[in-house]
């Protein structure tokens, strides 16, 4: 295959994966594409090769070389592109990631847990209470993740809506213009400076506060633009990959009504059924990128010194190689080695918290509304387009 | 069972935790890996093993003794 397609690929229906991720695995496992920039870049599909290098400290997703691709349409090419202090690698990341490492402990998500579930139970009371259908993004997928941030960070949930939008901006493809995107970015810096400088003024028991002492007692080590750059991060990676996946997961078990019914019968169920949506989720988006700054052999392929590689995590999940009936759905899969969060020292820092925002919003669904069902046809079912993330627009429901 | 962690290979993931409670901690200070029970009893074993299979950076080996 020497034709240069097009990526993001066009895909059929919301919850299907596109045709060329199997074409691609079997016949073309390092594949030219074009970006929405227009720039080129490598794009993997197999697992193992995916997993492969993920794993390998030397490349990371910061695009600041001359030579890498640009992914966006936009000007300053997204959040892959931006200089701040996020462009740490080695033992420098190793450094930043342990002290926010601190806030992601499993055991301090699973102390989060609860407050988690009441919020759930909150919202999908609100949800039954203006009646049916109800959109279920708007419902719950999306306030929820913002509750969760916000209270990270300690800043009061009136603000989610601001916070929502920001992040829309901030992993924005093609959906919004620089002007829009500068304006936002300009916007939350602002807001997060102000309650950076009143948390100083007023310690809470929030991470921002966390980070502040830290600032403090490391002089230099650590500066004030990463405790900014730490809060853009959490709520680029906290809100809207989660968001879209309570919808998403909800929508694919509903989808084929077995798998619902099944969890509802035995709701033991839930944790292997949150790892199997996360596999089989088909419309993740833009996938990992990774900046080659070293010929590397990855599958028998050398990936030159300064091409910008795409890694498909969704492609990696659905290989027949590294899952059994991987185009099925198996709510039991067990061990469900997926590679939706990555995988190797890069490997999301959020995803215990993820996991427990999933698991406790499928029982609290479960539990409460057995009965949900999709008041539309799944193929009826519409993506949001132009972002990094893929989402559904609205996951319309009835109980 | 003998189980071995590597926690120069560890990325905080918290998966381990999660999953075997007993048999894995993190580091207050840094969410890296701390091994609680190097031979875990048999209930826990299946837990150890998926927590070795799913690690994302697979700094969890079991060792499976006759």
């Amino acid at each position: 295959m020497t034709d240069i397609q097009d990526y993001p690929f066009a895909a059929p229906a919301a919850l299907e994966p596109p045709g060329e991720w199997a074409e691609l695995r079997e016949r073309c496992p390092v594949a030219h594409v074009r970006l929405a920039s227009g720039d080129e870049a490598l794009l993997l599909t197999r697992y193992d090769d995916v997993k492969e290098l993920l794993s390998d400290a030397r490349f990371t997703h910061h695009l600041v070389a001359e030579d890498a691709a640009s992914i966006t349409a936009n000007e300053s090419g997204g959040v892959f592109a931006s200089g701040d202090g996020a462009s740490v690698r080695g033992d420098a990341h190793r450094e930043w990631r342990k002290l926010i490492g601190k806030a992601f402990t499993a055991r301090r998500v699973s102390a989060l847990q609860p407050g988690i579930e009441a919020t759930a139970r909150r919202l999908v009371d609100d949800m039954v209470e203006r009646g049916g259908p109800a959109d279920l993004v708007a419902a719950l997928g999306f306030p929820l993740p913002v509750w969760v941030i916000c209270e990270l960070l300690g800043v009061p949930d009136s603000d989610r809506d601001r916070f929502a939008y920001w992040s829309d901006t901030l992993l924005s493809l093609t959906r919004y213009t620089q002007e829009e995107i500068d304006a936002a970015q300009a916007e939350f810096a602002a807001y997060m400076r102000d309650h950076v400088a009143a948390r100083r003024a007023t310690p809470g028991d929030d991470l921002i506060s966390e980070l502040i002492t830290l600032v403090g007692a490391l002089d230099g080590r650590v500066t004030e633009e990463v405790v900014l750059m730490t809060a853009k991060g959490l709520l680029v990676a906290g809100h809207e990959t989660t968001a879209n996946m309570i919808g998403k997961m909800v929508a694919m078990l509903l989808a084929d009504r077995s798998r619902w019914e099944r969890i509802v019968a035995d709701p033991s169920l839930v944790r292997t059924a949150v790892e199997e949506c996360l596999r089989y989720d088909a419309n993740f988006g833009f996938g990992i990128p990774r900046y080659i700054s070293e010929d590397v052999e990855i599958g028998g392929t050398t990936l030159a010194k300064g091409s910008t590689v795409v890694c498909s995590l969704s492609a990696a999940n659905r290989d027949e190689s590294a899952f059994e009936d991987a185009a099925g759905m198996d709510l039991t899969r067990s061990p469900n080695p997926h590679l939706i969060f990555g995988a190797g020292p890069y490997a999301c820092l959020g995803q215990s918290l993820a996991r427990t925002e999933l698991q406790t919003v499928l029982k609290v669904l479960v539990e409460r509304l057995p009965t949900l069902a999709l008041a539309v046809p799944a193929a009826d079912l519409r993506r949001r387009e132009g972002l990094l993330v893929g989402g559904l627009e609205r996951v319309p429901v009835t109980w | 069972m003998n189980v071995i962690v590597d926690a120069g290979k560890c990325c905080g993931a918290g998966q381990c935790v999660l999953l075997a409670p007993d048999v894995f901690d993190q580091n207050e200070d840094d969410g890296i890996v701390v091994l609680l029970d190097a031979t875990p009893p048999e209930a826990l074993r299946a837990a150890v093993r998926e927590a070795a299979e799913v690690c994302p950076a697979a700094a969890i080996t079991v060792e499976e003794r006759p």
